[in-house]
């Protein structure tokens, strides 16, 4: 007890500290597999009738309800305008759209890059603090456990360990002679605008993004996966325009990712000492195709926007 | 001081005048248009602008101005086809389809329940308007339509408040190509993935949702 007092004092004053710390700050691209097009048969989660009517059942839903509903259902973890959902169709179950069930069986996730090994959780907080720019959940809250027990039953009957195809975004092979930033807003006012509004603050009913932003200080921050314009590309060719995945050419989903990614959004909260610069180097340099740092149109992107 | 009086009540005659010359859209709405052939808004729609279910006359009460205006001028230009609308249609002037679209904009229209994709959906109809059908690449109504279907900036028209008979007489249009009128296909592709039997479903479900504090 002795021993243990000063332990404790001293993780009460460290606790607050940690708290605002980065959850997973290693946010680089994960290791790629096939797209759910090119394989034989694609996993298939159960069915939401098939919920039993007891406390799992309606973890479960309460699971559900926050990841299509974040904004609302998670409110205090939320610092734009996304919904969990919003990058993770069909309520985390479509294929080629990270879904949850292709998530779940991976975890804890061994990274080389830092010899750190993530737990589900923390990766979920990290979708909270990139995704979301917001505050991670602790990992025993309500929000936390709900989500993981969501993803748990998206899963019933994946093999623990073995990438399932469709898991992640596919891979779309950058076009030879590189991307066009004039090509994607061609593509962008005629293909995506309608919906995510002329300067891709998307669209609201009410206090609620119904059509959520692509970039702007209400949508996902310069940490966040989906700022890596080959990450994005492969969200777009598969998934949008909402309903018609699949119908961009692969140089057309790369133009378009790109024009979106070099705009303004929330800062990376992992800056170093206000620096984009030293951010640049140790976190966006390695880590696919971004423009996290650079000089566009004569301005250099990363400043961030509130 | 004398002087500059003067281009103002020049500037104030100029305004009078233009107030004569703009349509009234309130007339429309209650009259008809210049042209006898653009009939009177209410007589199908309603002084309320609330519509005709059993007819299929739709509500145009509340709905935006840019997407009233868009779709007469569709009628006007045959990409959506309607044997009563289209006359009404090529009878107005620029100026008439504006000032109408403003008025209908401007009615009051019912609360609905902001019914989201959190809520449970039971029966089919819910099932695609809360969940969609994403192994046909039908997305949930409400991703579009926004909660409760209650339409969304000038693109897309309220569901709430709509009859069945006018639903899914424009989702039938849409699979048989008589309307046509929607940015990129849309809808259409939305609309020929559907059954017959999800086109009743979807429809009964937004037609069936009461506006709010009203008896169900
Ligand atoms: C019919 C409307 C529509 C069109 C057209 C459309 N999107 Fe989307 N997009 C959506 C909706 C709705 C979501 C959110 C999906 C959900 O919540 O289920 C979304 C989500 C996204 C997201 C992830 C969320 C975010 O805000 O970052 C990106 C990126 C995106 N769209 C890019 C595009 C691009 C690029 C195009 C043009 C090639 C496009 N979209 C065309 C409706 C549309
Ligand atoms: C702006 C888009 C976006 C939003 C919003 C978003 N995510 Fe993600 N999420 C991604 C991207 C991109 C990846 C994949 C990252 C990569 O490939 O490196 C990902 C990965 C994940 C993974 C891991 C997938 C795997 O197979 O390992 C989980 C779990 C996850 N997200 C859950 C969530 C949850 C829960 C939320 C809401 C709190 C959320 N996401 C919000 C874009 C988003």
């Amino acid at each position: 007890m002795k021993i243990l007092m000063p332990a404790l004092l001293a993780l009460a004053i460290v606790a607050p500290v940690q708290a605002a710390k980065i959850a997973m700050e290693d946010q680089s691209q994960m290791q790629p597999v096939p797209a759910a097009a090119a394989a034989a048969s694609v996993f298939q989660p159960p069915q939401e009738q098939d919920l039993p009517a007891d406390a799992f059942g309606q973890l479960v839903q309460d699971g559900r309800a926050i990841f299509v509903d974040t904004r609302n259902q998670a409110a205090e973890y939320v610092g734009n305008g996304m919904n969990c959902t919003n990058c993770h169709l069909d309520q985390g179950r479509k294929a080629d759209s990270a879904p949850l069930w292709g998530a779940y069986p991976m975890y804890p996730a061994y990274r080389k890059k830092n010899n750190r090994v993530n737990s589900y959780a923390e990766r979920i907080q990290g979708c909270f603090q990139f995704s979301m720019n917001g505050k991670a959940p602790a990992v025993d809250s309500h929000v936390i456990n709900a989500l993981t027990a969501y993803s748990y039953w998206l899963a019933t009957g994946a093999p623990t360990g073995k990438a399932l195809p469709g898991r992640l975004y596919p891979v779309v092979a950058e076009p030879k002679g590189g991307y066009d930033l004039a090509r994607g807003e061609q593509i962008y006012a005629a293909q995506c605008a309608v919906c995510h509004g002329d300067n891709g603050q998307g669209q609201k009913s009410g206090n609620d993004y119904v059509l959520p932003p692509l970039w702007g200080k209400d949508s996902y921050n310069w940490g966040a996966g989906m700022h890596r314009i080959n990450t994005a590309a492969g969200f777009i060719k598969h998934n949008m325009p909402l309903g018609k995945g699949g119908s961009l050419s692969d140089e057309e989903a790369w133009h378009v990712a790109a024009f979106m990614n070099s705009h303004e959004r929330p800062q990376d909260p992992r800056l170093i000492d206000g620096s984009v610069e030293k951010t640049r180097d140790k976190y966006h340099a390695n880590d696919g195709v971004n423009l996290y740092g650079q000089m566009v149109n004569g301005v250099m992107l990363g400043q961030g926007i509130k | 001081m004398t002087f500059s009086r003067l281009p103002l009540a020049g500037l104030c005659a100029l305004l009078l005048a233009a107030q004569v010359q703009a349509a009234d859209g309130q007339k429309l709405l209650t009259q008809g248009g210049a042209n006898p052939a653009a009939m009177a808004c209410a007589g199908c729609h309603g002084a309320d602008g609330m519509g005709m279910a059993a007819a299929g006359f739709p509500r145009l009460a509340g709905l935006s101005a840019g997407y009233l205006a868009k779709q007469i001028g569709d009628f006007r230009s045959g990409t959506r086809a309607n044997p009563i609308m289209q006359p009404i249609a090529a009878a107005l002037s620029d100026d008439e389809i504006n000032a109408v679209s403003r008025t209908l904009a401007a009615l009051p229209a019912p609360a609905y329940p902001r019914t989201g994709r959190a809520e449970k959906a039971e029966g089919s109809g819910a099932r695609l308007a809360l969940r969609g059908a994403w192994e046909r690449n039908i997305p949930e109504c409400v991703s579009c339509h926004g909660p409760g279907g209650l339409g969304v900036g000038d693109t897309f028209p309220p569901l709430a408040g709509q009859s069945a008979q006018y639903l899914s007489a424009q989702l039938n249009a849409w699979r048989q190509g008589t309307r046509k009128n929607d940015p990129a296909d849309l809808m259409g592709h939305v609309a020929r993935a559907l059954s017959d039997a999800e086109v009743t479903a979807v429809s009964d479900y937004f037609a069936s949702l009461n506006p709010q504090g009203a008896a169900q």
